[in-house]
């Protein structure tokens, strides 16, 4: 595995109004890694996501995306990230090719290359006879997989994956990280927040957030053993049982 | 650039493919220009008159033949005394009824002095005021026309004109009324709520976490609804051209022009609606609501401003519309130049700037929440 820093957070802080949101948190994801990111509803989560985006700048603290500071360097960041949230987020009434076409030419691919990506696309997820098709007429588990290979399409450094597999079953699951793995066997950083826990054992290595700080990091291996644990699920309820916020 | 175009590309898809959007896009404007145009004029034609006629002598024949030919009124009923009168107006058979007195030829020939009646069924005041109109007017000429052969000491003659609509034609009106009603409706409801469905939908938070930029995404989303409307305006145009023969007095292009501002102004306040909503339906029920009522009642389409009390006439002065309207009808109807409605041009385009800047603002504000 690759040693070079991707995602550096030190002492990362956001703040709204008297509510700290994110609390102090670092941590270093590495390039190719499966960084697990996990937490309560409202543990911020999505803040600190959010923050690594650049969608939102952070009160206080450092961070840095594919190198570039979250600060002042947003623009280059967004150029270097994937993300998909839960929502899947095509758009319903345009075919797959449409989708492809529309996510790609925002990247700034070419249109001749996004033509031959777009159409070994298609092929790599056997959509040769859905390809023209309007997305809202297709699975979810479809909508799925189409979102996140878009997302990975201009080959970018980090992918962001916002709960991604929320509201599909075990089995389109199970291939949704099949998925995952190949992306992170390209080198693609991949950096998922989500509530299932079984997700957990997947990740090279988690994070668990507990009222906007981390309160405990490393490999899943590592952590049932620190906790004494079976599963992830008996770390994740002995730290969340602590929790003062919740929803 | 590449980015912008892919972007309009796809916008253009989502129209086209929903059913709803299109409707709204094409059938709105023919539809409210069809049904201005042949069913709510306000111009009375054929109207129902009874004659009440105790003279009964050639000269009030004319006259009645005169009223009966003419294309506003149908002579359909006569009356005895009356009494009869109210029954007729009860029953709604007449809007008008005309009473000449006994002896009408008489006195017109000898004392040159006579008194015509007439009634009207005032319970639609406006329709009552405009036959009462028509029918004085048909029964001066007639007496004209006896003067010429008599002359008389003394006469003032009045010479009525009708200036920029000779013919008193109700699409003159309503042509402006309804161009301003439709942009300001498609442009605000079309922009709002399209921008809020990708809020929805989730697809916003890709298009924000993409290397466009979040103005881009803005621009990106107003600009094919610019050009649609700009498209519908052309359609209105030559609806009001060729099919309710109302002529365009002044520069097309200055028109154009002008409309063009006035598609941004919506658009902008499209994007100010949907910087604050974040549902499909809210975003309609504002843009119905909280913009097309106040721009049906205060453009000076529908009731005249002056009419108003004080109050209402200076809040009229805040509606957009109110402006673009009287652009319209000074460039189509009065065929003015551009120094005449300069000062409405700058009122619309501050407004523009004002609402443009408040909705970046927003957004940039909710970016970051």
């Amino acid at each position: 595995m690759m040693s070079e820093v991707v995602i550096h957070t030190e002492n990362l802080t956001r703040k709204f109004g008297d509510f700290v949101a994110v609390n102090n948190i670092s941590f270093d994801v590495k390039a190719g890694e499966i960084f697990g990111f996990l937490g309560a509803n409202g543990a911020g989560k999505t803040t600190a996501m959010k923050i690594l985006c650049g969608l939102l700048s952070p009160t206080s603290g450092v961070a840095s995306v594919a190198g570039f500071d979250v600060y002042k360097e947003n623009e280059q960041i967004k150029e270097n990230i994937g993300y998909m949230s839960q929502k899947f987020s095509l758009y319903e009434n345009l075919t797959v090719r449409e989708n492809i076409t529309f996510f790609g030419g925002i990247y700034g691919i070419d249109r001749k290359s996004l033509k031959i990506k777009s159409e070994e696309l298609i092929r790599r997820l056997g959509l040769g006879l859905e390809a023209d098709k309007l997305v809202g007429s297709l699975p979810l588990g479809w909508k799925q997989k189409i979102s996140f290979s878009v997302a990975i399409l201009h080959n970018p450094k980090v992918v962001f994956l916002d709960e991604p597999t929320g509201g599909v079953d075990p089995i389109t699951r199970r291939q949704f990280w099949d998925m995952i793995y190949e992306a992170s066997a390209k080198g693609i950083t991949v950096f998922v927040t989500t509530h299932y826990m079984d997700e957990a054992e997947y990740c090279d290595r988690v994070s668990i957030m507990v009222d906007g700080a981390i309160a405990a990091m490393g490999k899943p291996s590592d952590l049932k053993k620190q906790f004494g644990v079976e599963n992830m699920d008996g770390v994740f309820l002995q730290l969340a049982r602590g929790a003062k916020r919740s929803e | 650039m590449k980015v912008f175009f892919a972007f309009v590309k796809k916008e253009f898809w989502h129209v086209i493919r929903d059913k709803r959007s299109l409707i709204i896009l094409i059938g709105l404007p023919i539809v409210m220009m069809l049904l201005f145009g042949f069913a709510l004029t306000s111009e009375v034609k054929n109207s129902n008159i009874a004659i009440l006629d105790f003279s009964k002598d050639a000269a009030s024949k004319i006259l009645v033949d005169r009223i009966d030919q003419s294309q506003y009124f149908t002579v359909n009923k006569y009356l005895h005394s009356e009494n009869e009168i109210e029954g007729v107006f009860r029953k709604g058979e007449v809007r008008l009824v005309l009473i000449f007195p006994q002896n009408f030829e008489n006195d017109l020939s000898k004392d040159k002095k006579t008194q015509l009646r007439l009634v009207a069924d005032a319970s639609d005041p406006n329709t009552a005021n405009i036959t009462i109109n028509y029918a004085s007017a048909i029964i001066r000429d007639y007496q004209n026309e006896l003067n010429e052969n008599k002359k008389l000491p003394y006469t003032i003659e009045m010479e009525t004109r009708m200036l920029y609509n000779p013919q008193l034609k109700s699409s003159y009106n309503f042509v402006p009324g309804v161009m301003t009603l439709i942009m300001m409706l498609l442009g605000a409801m079309m922009t709002s709520v399209s921008i809020v469905k990708e809020k929805e939908m989730g697809t916003m938070e890709i298009l924000l976490v993409s290397p466009m930029k979040p103005i881009m995404v803005l621009v990106s989303k107003a600009v094919p609804y610019m050009v649609l409307c700009f498209l519908d305006i052309i359609l209105i145009l030559l609806m009001a051209v060729y099919i309710l023969d109302m002529p365009i007095q002044g520069s097309l292009v200055l028109l154009l022009a002008e409309s063009l501002l006035f598609i941004i102004t919506t658009l902008s306040l499209g994007l100010l609606i949907s910087v604050n909503v974040n549902s499909q339906q809210v975003a309609m029920f504002i843009s119905l609501v909280a913009l097309l009522m106040p721009s049906l009642i205060f453009s000076g389409f529908m009731f005249p401003i002056e009419n108003m009390p004080l109050p209402l006439q200076v809040m009229s002065n805040l509606i957009p519309t109110k402006w673009y309207y009287s652009i319209v009808k000074a460039i189509m109807v009065k065929g003015l130049a551009f120094e005449y409605v300069l000062k409405q041009t700058l009122i619309l385009a501050g407004m523009t700037v004002f609402f443009l800047t408040i909705a970046i603002k927003k957004f940039k504000i909710n970016l970051e929440a």
